[in-house]
């Protein structure tokens, strides 16, 4: 899950780490405000879930009133990369001497959380991974004894060498950072950049956190977290749903067991020259209602011209999912044509069951993707 | 033989008298799997379905049955919790099919594991079957055959379909791995390839990756310079958009790394054969030939 800066600081805050004040603005007089309050110059940025604000106009130097009202105007409702700016956030705009990238993120290679920081703030780091990777400094912490004073001492160093105090500094905030990003059971934590102002203080002064989906249980803030409205509907109801779903802009709607197979599906429309309106796991359970609800959520998909069931029947019953595919046409009003494949645990049972009704059957996955793609071809 | 069973397997269950672990402990059972014992703390002196014996902790388990692999069934709050003591009691292999671990909890776990040199397959995987000898897990024994292929994936169902059009095509299976779909692992493709290769009853290898991370060009590079038995591979997620998670909290393409079209090149690069969809699996296997070292 991925969370909006303003929502991150507040949490960086909460550990210690030197945060400027600020102020979250839904409309231009409520920024107008809030500059007013925290004093001019301000910076005007948009709170939306994607990189690349700068670039995009989204964020902007207010230098008087006059700016405040301009700028907040005209990024409020600005597109950034198919996400509205319905939030800004307003806060004191600090002079800098220097800046730094510092992060993390839990590294799959080396299976540990690993810190990077690099001299080079205030640039995409991927961009910096790209064109100058020895600007990076990387260390793979060991869970056991955390991100050491020595080693925080070490990169600090790395980034301004020979000024300790700095390097101090920067140091104290990485260790601050891997605190909350164990604390927050995070996958991503991302200060870009940290800045030392011309006085020499330190200030966090942009936050990119992203947080674990499978630690939610144990992290009962961050429910509270969640933009809802920045969700597409239908993923948002699927998720409710506890489906797993993306939207695609395809017209063959795809439902299947697993979410291996479910790509491997949506592969194969693209391979036959279908274009696959979605990824959806339907998960290992075959309860009606989670057909139910599946179904739902694609038919509401008006693009959706034909609908593709990819079952294998390993644990899950195909005659059980037959059923469920029965009842569920029998609850919804169903304008386009379904086509299903039932393959493994009792099939020839649901192949009779579903022989008596207007679902199209299919005995292989490239069979059914090719009547499916036929199909939604054929719609007007 | 097959890789990471054998012969003297005798498997403990932690989790056994819950809704999955009993449901797929009667699977284990019914394919001849040698369950010796479970594990549900409160219940011991029980016995589940008359034959196995349950008891408090792992220990306890070990000390009466003489268990020497788990296979994990509780909720994600407590994996990591059973993993541990698994690992803590001495055994030697713990297969962990939770989905929906915090990925920390593994980043933690994982060096207690590696310092008393315990192997852990998943979290979040179907388990491995070695047809004909063992089934640890949930992947359905009714589409294997023993055989000669070996099987690696991320997935399950992926990983039901593709094992079910090599036994349709008469392609039996020395031992059918499910790693598991989370970005931290116990074994990663690079050890499943590793223990294939060194295991003769295998005599051919089919990859089934998908994106996120980098695991499979891992194994491509290994599999140049290492391996010669044939090798065909399939990624699935080509049509996945960035930046969204595909269901398995592993398979994401971010900052523009782990997409598929990284992962084929690689693969290509080694000279292993990427088919394009599933169906085209079985032909490249029988048309693959041994591989030559690269050195």
């Amino acid at each position: 899950m991925n969370i909006h800066e303003y929502q991150g600081r507040e949490i960086l805050r909460r550990q210690g780490l030197p945060v400027p004040p600020g102020a979250v603005a839904a409309t231009v007089d409520e920024a107008a405000a809030a500059a007013a309050e925290l004093g001019l110059p301000v910076m005007v940025k948009a709170q939306v879930l994607t990189g690349g604000r700068g670039k995009a106009g989204g964020v902007k130097f207010c230098a008087t009133a006059a700016e405040v009202r301009r700028h907040a105007g005209a990024i409020l409702g600005l597109d950034i990369k198919g996400h509205r700016v319905r939030q800004i956030l307003v806060t004191p705009a600090a002079e800098i001497a220097a800046e730094y990238y510092l992060g993390m993120l839990v590294d799959r290679g080396s299976r540990r959380v690993l810190v990077m920081a690099s001299a080079e703030g205030g640039v995409e780091i991927e961009q910096v991974a790209r064109d100058n990777p020895q600007a990076i400094h990387k260390l793979a912490v060991d869970p056991r004894f955390g991100l050491l004073d020595h080693q925080a001492l070490h990169l600090g160093l790395h980034l301004c060498p020979g000024d300790l105090p700095r390097a101090r500094q920067l140091g104290a905030a990485l260790q601050k950072l891997y605190a909350t990003f164990l604390a927050e059971d995070a996958s991503l934590a991302e200060i870009n950049p940290f800045i030392f102002t011309p006085a020499g203080d330190g200030l966090a002064i942009d936050a990119k956190i992203n947080l674990d989906d499978n630690a939610l249980f144990r992290q009962p803030r961050h429910e509270a977290l969640r933009d809802r409205d920045a969700e597409d509907p239908a993923e948002r109801q699927a998720r409710e749903a506890d489906l797993s779903f993306v939207k695609l802009q395809g017209n063959v709607g795809c439902l299947v067991n697993g979410a291996g197979l479910a790509m491997a599906t949506m592969d194969l429309v693209q391979y036959y020259g279908g274009r696959p309106a979605n990824f959806l796991d339907i998960g290992g359970s075959s309860r009606p209602e989670k057909v139910v609800n599946a179904l739902r959520i694609i038919l509401a998909d008006s693009a959706v011209k034909a609908i593709l069931f990819n079952i294998f029947g390993g644990i899950t019953r195909c005659d059980d999912v037959a059923r469920g595919i029965i009842q569920a046409a029998g609850e919804l009003d169903i304008r386009v044509p379904i086509v299903v494949r039932l393959t493994g645990t009792n099939e020839v049972e649901a192949r009779e069951l579903l022989a008596a009704t207007e679902l199209v059957p299919a005995a292989t996955m490239d069979e059914a993707v090719q009547k499916a793609i036929a199909l939604a071809g054929q719609a007007v | 033989m097959a890789i990471f069973v054998h012969k003297d397997t005798r498997v403990l269950v932690q989790g056994i008298t819950g809704r999955d672990g009993s449901f797929h402990t009667r699977g284990m059972l019914a394919y001849g799997t040698p369950i010796v014992a479970g594990v549900t703390p409160g219940k011991q002196g029980q016995r589940f379905d008359d034959r196995v014996p349950v008891f408090n902790t792992v220990a306890d388990a070990v000390a009466a049955t003489g268990a020497n692999t788990s296979v994990i069934f509780v909720p994600p709050a407590f994996a990591a919790g059973a993993v541990l003591e698994a690992a803590d009691a001495g055994l030697e292999l713990v297969v962990c099919i939770t989905e929906g671990v915090p990925t920390l909890d593994m980043v933690r776990a994982l060096p207690f594991l590696q310092e008393r040199g315990v192997r852990l397959i998943g979290p979040n995987s179907p388990g491995l079957l070695a047809p004909g000898l063992a089934k640890l897990g949930i992947m359905p024994a009714s589409i294997v055959k023993p055989g000669h292929v070996g099987v690696i994936s991320r997935s399950g169902t992926l990983t039901y379909e593709v094992v079910w059009q090599l036994t349709n095509a008469g392609l039996g299976q020395s031992t059918c791995l499910g790693i598991g779909g989370d970005p931290v692992i116990g074994t990663t493709f690079l050890d499943a390839v590793e223990a294939f290769a060194g295991d003769p009853q295998t005599e051919a290898l089919v990859l089934i990756g998908e994106i996120g991370g980098d695991a499979e060009e891992q194994a491509a590079a290994y599999i140049r310079e290492h391996v010669t038995i044939p090798v065909v591979a399939f990624i699935a997620g080509r049509t996945a958009p960035p930046g969204k998670r595909m269901g398995h909290a592993g398979a994401i393409v971010t900052g523009g790394s782990g997409t598929a079209a990284d992962k084929i090149a690689a693969l290509e690069a080694a000279e292993i054969p990427v088919a394009s969809r599933a169906a085209d699996i079985v032909d490249l296997l029988r048309s693959a030939r041994p591989r030559r070292r690269a050195s």
